[in-house]
């Protein structure tokens, strides 16, 4: 897990702060306010998307064309955003996003990316051995499907869109919302009944 | 210069195996395991500002951007075939295959 | 992969053989406070056009090894922004003493 901060890394954030304020650049108030805004992201306005996309097909197409338009239709701040790219899943195709460069997540959307998404292990081996993360994770694919690894690495950011599981015909959106995980837009998981 | 894509869908394109890494301080956004290696163009995803130049606040002209597929067992000598790669990669990164 | 590249920058870890046995902790802990002020020092630097999320990369890659893999995630974002904002002339290094 990851462990605090030192003691030098928080003095030294005290005094760039001080500096800053003193140069009128950033203000406690404004630190305040953007983390509120951070905060408000989160994966379950990814989960109501997918939802949606899996019963309005004009939707659906609107999420494929344009990723950021369909997050703000579900209330999704995307304003100055990178771009937001849809990977469907199909029953021969699954998708795993990594970024091995730095740590690419789709922030807007799905809010802080977690801890495990920026570790030095998936970073390095979701690329490699695909599979075996997958499994460790709980979710062995069958030999009969592609594993698409999705490097993230330019000015895209990648959600995707997995397959609706067996066993959910007739429920609503808001039900079908409430089993789609983080994981599962980034591909380590998919949604179970 | 010009923002039309060079490569369309399909096309076959080898990353250049080049390593800037060796000339100085630089900043570049083609993953290591990919240089040297021929991929496919998915698609062209826009032109953007040549993050090598934003890194040391240069001005940046905008370069095209590709998703480009790689199978995944010849760059790590290991894996199961068809399974793959696809990464975002700028245009000057790319030549024909 | 047959050999790693010795031209391979530090962060660009895809792959290597470093991390080939560390598995993946399910670490889903959101950032703790000093990380989400960093986080959002960093967005409010970038609104007013102080720096560009590139620059904050390059920053970071150019953190020296030992440090790289011995800081935390964002303890490396923090020294790259106050690193930036000194080689700008925004902020002098006696500022951080």
């Amino acid at each position: 897990m990851a462990a605090p901060p030192s003691g030098a890394s928080l003095a030294l954030l005290e005094k760039l702060v001080a500096a800053l304020s003193t140069k009128g650049l950033v203000t406690e108030a404004e630190i305040t306010e953007r983390q509120a805004i951070t905060d408000r992201a989160s994966p379950e306005i990814g989960a109501r998307m997918v939802a949606r996309a899996w019963t309005d097909p004009e939707y659906y197409a609107l999420l494929m064309r344009d990723g950021k338009a369909a997050a703000e239709a579900m209330g999704a701040s995307m304003a100055g955003a990178p771009e937001l790219g849809v990977l469907e899943n199909t029953p021969k195709q699954h998708h795993l996003v990594v970024c091995t460069l730095c740590s690419c997540y789709p922030r807007a959307l799905l809010g802080y990316p977690p801890g495990w998404y920026k570790s030095f292990a998936y970073r390095s081996r979701a690329v490699r051995e695909p599979r075996a993360v997958l499994a460790e994770w709980g979710t062995p694919m069958a030999d009969d499907v592609e594993i698409r690894v999705v490097d993230s690495t330019a000015d895209y950011r990648w959600m995707v869109l997995p397959m609706r599981p067996a066993g959910t015909e007739g429920w609503s959106a808001e039900k079908l919302a409430s089993i789609i995980t983080r994981d599962a837009l980034v591909g380590v998981a998919v949604p179970r009944v | 210069m010009s923002t039309d894509p060079r490569f369309a869908p399909g096309a076959r394109v080898r990353v250049k195996d080049d390593w800037p890494e060796t000339r100085g301080p630089c900043h570049i956004r083609t993953p290591h395991y990919v240089r040297g290696r021929t991929g496919q163009v998915v698609r062209p995803l826009g032109a953007f500002p040549n993050p090598e130049d934003l890194a040391f606040a240069r001005p940046a002209p905008r370069r095209q951007l590709y998703h480009v597929l790689f199978e995944q067992p010849p760059i790590w000598d290991e894996g199961k075939a068809g399974d793959t790669v696809m990464v975002e990669i700028f245009e000057h990164w790319l030549e024909e295959a | 992969m047959t050999e790693e590249s010795p031209n391979r920058a530090l962060h660009d870890i895809g792959g290597i053989a470093r991390f080939r046995c560390t598995p993946v902790e399910h670490d889903e802990a959101p950032p703790d406070a000093f990380g989400k002020k960093v986080d959002a020092i960093r967005q409010i630097l970038a609104q007013k056009k102080m720096m560009t999320v590139d620059e904050l990369r390059r920053g970071i890659e150019s953190i020296p090894e030992d440090e790289y893999f011995a800081l935390g995630y964002y303890e490396r974002w923090l020294h790259s922004i106050a690193a930036l904002m000194v080689e700008k002339g925004v902020i002098r290094q006696e500022d951080l003493a």
